[in-house]
């Protein structure tokens, strides 16, 4: 089924350029440890992420949130237990499963277009195609008059989603975000967010999307897991930007700072 | 490069303007004093502690110089040269880029050869001679091995610095999106070193540059520090300085080709870390003097 959403504004969005999207991964962690080889970052995580579903990752700066998604990426190695995506066993990084940096992962002597175009010249696109997919993608985030700008020419909120718009442009049945929208300024964000709901909608990607922001995590996610407490809330629908005066949404709210506030100090 | 831009008050004595023609003046007035004391010296047989007195003058030279444009052993030589440099330097662009990055990425290749080359990079290429002597059947392919060397280290090292530099999340990316070692390689760790590289580039080509002399000043035929060694010995003093001459002009052609390559594909980077070369230094603030002009006061 493909992921409709009934926030602000969806309804004028341009359409997915994908004509049949791929349904998403169902990704599990079972007693799983993780980090660098040597340094184990986190201990026992049992993580299940429905396939399709938004689950938003929370837990304060430090806590392991890049190592949980460097690992479901396939870029660490786990020190132990199983990762499996729809119940096979994961070895490495691959193109259905794309991980949106943290910081500036776009190369800087490729164009934004170029950038872009990038998992699909990976994936073997014929030129012309990659191109007019790229520009889709670009026009999708907002982008198409930077499309032939260098990333060191535009702002950080565009630098950000150029790299969403890559890293949707591979036709990804999972999205790994790494607190993508970490070090903008809180206007942007808010927009970011919106375009992110945007952008996956028509996809049937899974998102694991991880946050150190409580607001963020409860308005993006389908479902919050707190990091470190083990625990996973249900998120009510629709992801409405005035949700927060209502009442469940407070209480969910509550709920999530008392956990992580309760958490031994790290 | 191109035409600075139209001023307001339209009078054309503008301060980019200005600027460039004062560069130049300067630049000629520099070429002209050191011409015209070359000139003073060696005409009134200067002896004070260093002896002028058996220099050409610089119009003994010039003359020389256009003598031997018109014959056929000068081009013979510039052309040998020539040949030997670029055919040493370009081996040892793509083995030192090929040996650099393999350095810097496989800690096996990194076990195995990294202590080795760095026991033989210490040696001076042209201490290299009677090895080369020893190994190659014609001097020809002896001064290329020495030009080879020369360069051969600097884009090595270079090389390697360049691509353990690189930021790591560059290559996470390409291989989230699938992309394997190949991959990687071609579209993160050539273009992403490349900086570093032409840097090694630029050494390498001025180190080439003695390596050929030196090794045609032993052992070359032909050649153009073969011809100055030559003129040395048959006190043709003229000769040897339009030798020098020569070697100069030729060095920095060539690194000035190398130059305009490495801007050509390091275009992308952003202009506040561009030009750390000399010309590149001047430029960026000539770039500077136009920019301030442009601003409304």
């Amino acid at each position: 089924m493909t992921r409709t959403e009934t926030g602000t504004d969806i309804e004028t969005a341009p359409a997915a350029p994908e004509r049949a999207p791929a349904p998403g991964l169902q990704l599990t962690l079972s007693d799983a440890v993780l980090g660098r080889p040597g340094a184990p970052v986190l201990d026992q995580v049992d993580l299940d992420v429905a396939a399709g579903e938004i689950l938003t990752v929370v837990g304060p700066s430090g806590c392991g949130k890049s190592t949980l998604l460097r690992t479901l990426a396939g870029l660490l190695p786990l020190l132990g237990g199983r990762l499996a995506q729809d119940g096979a066993p994961v070895a490495g990084p691959a193109a259905e499963r794309a991980l949106v940096f943290q910081e500036d992962a776009l190369l800087p002597w490729r164009s934004l277009r170029a950038n872009v175009e990038l998992p699909l010249a990976i994936r073997g696109v014929a030129r012309a195609r990659r191109r007019a997919l790229a520009e889709e993608w670009l026009a999708r985030v907002g982008l198409t008059e930077h499309a032939a700008r260098l990333p060191h020419q535009v702002s950080g909120g565009q630098r950000q989603r150029t790299q969403l718009a890559r890293a949707l442009a591979g036709r990804p049945r999972a999205v790994l975000m790494d607190e993508p929208f970490g070090a903008l300024d809180a206007q942007t964000r808010a927009g970011m967010q919106q375009l992110l709901v945007t952008a996956l909608s028509g996809t049937r990607a899974t998102v694991v999307f991880v946050t150190h922001d409580v607001d963020e995590a409860l308005f993006l996610g389908d479902r919050v897991a707190l990091l470190g407490t083990g625990r996973v809330l249900d998120v009510p629908r629709p992801r409405l930007r005035g949700a927060h005066t209502d009442p469940a949404t407070l209480a969910l709210r509550r709920e999530v700072l008392a956990s992580l506030d309760g958490r031994p100090g790290s | 490069m191109s035409a600075p831009p139209a001023t307001a008050d339209g009078t054309g004595r503008t301060g980019p303007h200005r600027v460039a023609w004062l560069r130049y003046a300067r630049i000629t007035a520099a070429v002209l004093a050191a011409l015209t004391g070359w000139q003073l010296l060696a005409q009134y047989r200067v002896n004070l502690w260093l002896r002028f007195a058996q220099f050409p003058t610089v119009a003994e030279t010039a003359r020389e110089f256009a003598r031997r444009l018109g014959t056929a052993t000068y081009w013979q030589d510039v052309s040998d040269s020539l040949t030997r440099i670029v055919g040493g330097f370009l081996l040892a662009a793509v083995l030192g880029i090929a040996i650099g990055t393999a350095l810097a990425r496989s800690p096996v290749v990194s076990d195995l050869f990294g202590p080795l080359l760095e026991v033989l990079r210490p040696i001076p290429a042209i201490a290299l001679v009677p090895v080369a002597i020893l190994l190659f059947p014609s001097n020809e392919q002896g001064i290329v091995f020495i030009t080879f060397t020369a360069a051969f280290f600097p884009v090595t090292v270079s090389t390697r610095h360049a691509v353990r530099a690189l930021t790591p999340v560059w290559e996470e990316a390409v291989r989230t999106m699938g992309g394997g070692r190949w991959r990687v390689l071609r579209s993160v760790v050539l273009p992403g070193a490349l900086p570093g590289i032409l840097g090694g580039l630029s050494v390498g080509i001025g180190v080439s540059w003695i390596c050929v002399i030196s090794a045609e000043m032993i052992s070359g035929e032909y050649g153009v520090g073969y011809r100055t060694w030559q003129d040395y010995t048959i006190v043709d003093y003229p000769g040897v300085f339009v030798g020098m001459a020569t070697i100069g002009l030729l060095g920095r052609l060539t690194s000035t080709a190398v130059e305009l390559l490495g801007r050509r594909l390091t275009r992308w980077l952003p202009r506040t870390a561009r030009g750390q070369g000399a010309t590149a230094g001047g430029r960026a603030r000539w770039r500077t003097a136009r920019t301030a002009v442009g601003e409304p006061s």
